[in-house]
């Protein structure tokens, strides 16, 4: 693996199936009582959150905690784009505190990618989540929840041929970049879903198929996966109505009822329930929404601990 | 008394070698070199007349620490240049009289280049109401081009106030097209890398939409209109259209500039996400470049425009979306030019100094001053250059205040040798005088 998780473009197939396959053996120490590894006994992560987001920055926290590693929350409030403290001058800071890794959320898409290569800091950089970019650990605990539901050959992580609809704002989605890349080099056939306003332009060179219409991609998908839609959108003039984008975009039960049985619902969260995604959805045994969570520490787990050079295997090593 | 140069075996404009005498301010008859003159051996080297640059940021008033009038003119005379036209978005805002004045002031007391400020269409740059342009065009600056660039005259009928109202003292606007709706924060060229790196797109259409406006207008009141930094095919389609309609009219007048960046770098720079590569407009794609070559080749767009734009380290050692637009330009230029248009074949010496500094100087209405043939009794505006050498641009070298330049670390050919401005040499053996 490269040094830096920046883009899941940075992970061949041979990289995002060893992440999946670490990720396993890590996530069955969530059934055990206690859940804490050595692995990364002595080691620094800083979260270094410009933006809020809960549930990411303690997901984090939780899998550099069960790999030992000692944990420095930093919540930059207020990045260089509004006159605070420069991004430059953080990372100094932080290098200087001797973080092994920085685990990063920015506002502005390539921030990560400045803090790698600038030469500001010698850690590793892990992305989570820049701007309208990428966010490729969440993309790695979407292919791992869909693995463990959906996966064949022999490692049970294959997604080859598996279908996968993305659907919503992709334009301002990093979880959408992130997926398109991953579960494409992974096999899978991916999909997005969005009214034309809504897709960046260039989609066309991405490795997935488009369309306007989600009553025709859904029955033969084996993952739907809404994207947030932010009702601000509607003021930039994307859609007319939340109502409309609702019923011609939203997961409602009539549709549900189209998808095959085996198909799984996905949501990066958090979810605007009634807008793209409605309650009874959510809460169907289809979901597997709660289940993503809990499989971002595991995931999270295997990309700090891959990063930060751990060549044994990370279950059963000396202790 | 000032020092007379006999500059010997020179290609004028690259013509066959031959000798120059600059004596007394003027370009004068070698035979008649006296012989105490200092003689410049100029063999393999071409002379050209002092560039013009229609289009340069200096930062004075208001950001000294990213550029004064003073090292900017310096930078100008290491890229060959004998007159600049300082652009008006200084803070205050070129405006009014007094402010033109100051910076058209601050040039003569620098006396490396000859600055001529160009005047705000609006107060402030606000797109609202007309500054007072006529009190500028009187003033001791005797401003001729009017520019908001940076910001966009988008307010079509203000736009038409100002093409029209100019024609009074022969002036031009100088538009920055970008239409502003079409462009909130935008980022970059809109293309499939934008979508990519996820940054906000500055799509090709928002510049054609305000070129295709404005060269209507132009020609529904007749007046003069020159377009700033065309940056796209389409935008140069547009011109070359306008222009073929203002050739057979003859009341209206179509001129453009391309800026040496936009001739060589491209919008995959971006991906680096290093924002030394950001400017506006943005770097386009390949095709782009290669149309606003072709369009430099074939006189659609009629000049070479720097955009020189300073700014400190910190403005461009931060993330993509918090840094200034712009990156240096006057002491690269020539260069830039030479490998993109005349290593190419597309253009000889003589289409550089026409490119260069005769059309620039025209627009600007200095022409009595500058862009003048290497003639006998013609001011001593002149640049040796040599196309043969070649050097990897070190930003620390820069006389620059800044050292924003996207060139850092490329091996560029030539060098100029030495500038003189009206017969002083403000650059001799490559160094600042």
């Amino acid at each position: 693996m490269k040094r830096h998780l920046l883009s899941a473009a940075d992970l061949s197939r041979d990289d995002a199936e060893l992440v999946l396959t670490t990720a396993a053996e890590l996530r069955e120490l969530a059934d055990r009582p206690i859940k804490k590894l050595p692995a990364l006994r002595g080691r620094t992560v800083v979260n270094l959150f410009f933006e809020d987001s809960t549930r990411t920055r303690i997901s984090f926290e939780a899998a550099a905690k069960r790999l030992s590693a000692d944990v420095i929350n930093f919540a930059a409030k207020g990045s260089s784009l509004s006159k605070g403290e420069s991004l430059k001058d953080t990372a100094l800071t932080l290098e200087a505190m001797g973080a092994d890794a920085v685990v990063v959320r920015h506002g502005a898409s390539g921030a990560p990618h400045r803090l790698a290569h600038s030469g500001w800091v010698r850690s590793s950089v892990v992305n989570a989540g820049d701007g309208t970019h990428e966010h490729p650990t969440q993309a790695l605990l979407d292919a791992f929840t869909m693995s463990r539901h959906l996966g064949a050959g022999k490692s049970g992580q294959s997604l080859d041929g598996r279908r996968v609809a993305i659907v919503g704002d992709v334009l301002h989605s990093r979880v959408a970049r992130s997926n398109a890349l991953l579960l494409h080099t992974l096999g899978a056939e991916v999909t997005l879903v969005a009214p034309p306003t809504l897709l960046p332009v260039g989609v066309e060179t991405w490795p997935v198929e488009t369309s306007y219409d989600l009553d025709g991609v859904i029955p033969k998908a084996d993952a739907v996966m809404m994207l947030r839609v932010q009702r601000e959108r509607m003021n930039g003039g994307f859609f007319p109505t939340a109502r409309e984008y609702s019923r011609r975009y939203g997961l409602d039960g009539r549709r549900m009822a189209t998808l095959q049985d085996h198909t799984i619902v996905m949501h990066p969260g958090p979810m605007v329930r009634g807008m793209e995604i409605t309650a009874d959805v959510a809460d169907s045994d289809r979901s597997v929404i709660v289940e993503q969570v809990t499989n971002g520490v595991a995931v999270r787990m295997a990309v700090l601990y891959l990063l930060l050079g751990g060549s044994e295997p990370a279950v059963g090593g000396e202790e | 008394m000032s020092t007379t140069y006999l500059i010997k075996n020179v290609s004028v404009v690259g013509g066959t070698p031959t000798d120059l005498l600059l004596r007394d301010g003027v370009i004068a008859d070698p035979a008649d070199a006296p012989s105490d003159a200092e003689t410049v051996d100029a063999t393999g080297l071409v002379a050209l007349p002092g560039l013009v640059d229609l289009h340069t940021h200096l930062r004075e008033p208001g950001r000294e620490d990213a550029e004064t009038v003073e090292t900017g003119t310096h930078a100008a005379a290491m890229g060959g240049f004998t007159a600049v036209h300082a652009m008006a978005n200084t803070e205050p805002v070129a405006d009014t009289a007094g402010v033109v004045e100051q910076v058209w002031r601050l040039g003569r007391e620098a006396g490396y280049c000859d600055v001529f400020p160009v005047g705000a269409v609006t107060v402030g740059l606000q797109g609202e109401r007309l500054a007072e342009l006529g009190a500028m065009a009187d003033s001791a600056a005797r401003v001729r081009v009017f520019s908001d660039d940076g910001k966009c005259v988008s307010d079509a009928v203000l736009m038409r106030r100002a093409l029209e109202y100019v024609k009074a003292f022969d002036g031009v606007v100088a538009q920055h097209a970008q239409e502003p709706r079409l462009t909130e924060n935008a980022q970059m060229n809109e293309g499939e890398l934008s979508g990519r790196l996820g940054l906000a797109g500055w799509p090709a259409v928002a510049e054609e939409a305000i070129i295709a406006r404005d060269v209507l207008l132009a020609e529904h009141v007749g007046s003069r209109l020159h377009v700033c930094h065309v940056s796209t095919a389409g935008s140069v389609e547009l011109i070359r259209w306008a222009k073929g309609k203002a050739a057979k009219d003859g009341t209206w007048d179509v001129t453009a500039e391309a800026c040496p960046h936009h001739l060589l770098l491209t919008d995959a720079l971006a991906e680096t996400y290093d924002p030394i590569y950001k400017v506006n407009p943005p770097l386009r794609t390949a095709a782009d470049a290669e149309a606003l070559r072709a369009g430099l080749a074939d006189g659609t767009i009629d000049i070479v425009a720097t955009d020189h734009a300073p700014h400190p380290h910190e403005d461009k050692d931060c993330e993509w979306a918090a840094a200034a637009f712009g990156m240096l330009g006057l002491e690269t230029a020539l260069s830039v030019v030479q490998q993109t248009m005349v290593d190419t074949g597309l253009l000889d010496w003589a289409g550089v100094a026409e490119r260069m500094s005769y059309a620039p100087a025209r627009i600007g209405r200095i022409s009595e001053q500058h862009g003048r043939p290497l003639e006998v009794g013609e001011p001593a505006n002149v640049v040796l250059y040599d196309p043969a050498a070649s050097r990897t641009v070190d930003p620390a070298e820069s006389a620059s205040l800044s050292r924003n330049t996207p060139y850092r670390g490329m091996e560029l050919p030539g060098r100029v040798v030495a500038t003189f401005l009206r017969g002083r040499a403000t650059v001799l053996d490559g160094k600042l005088q």
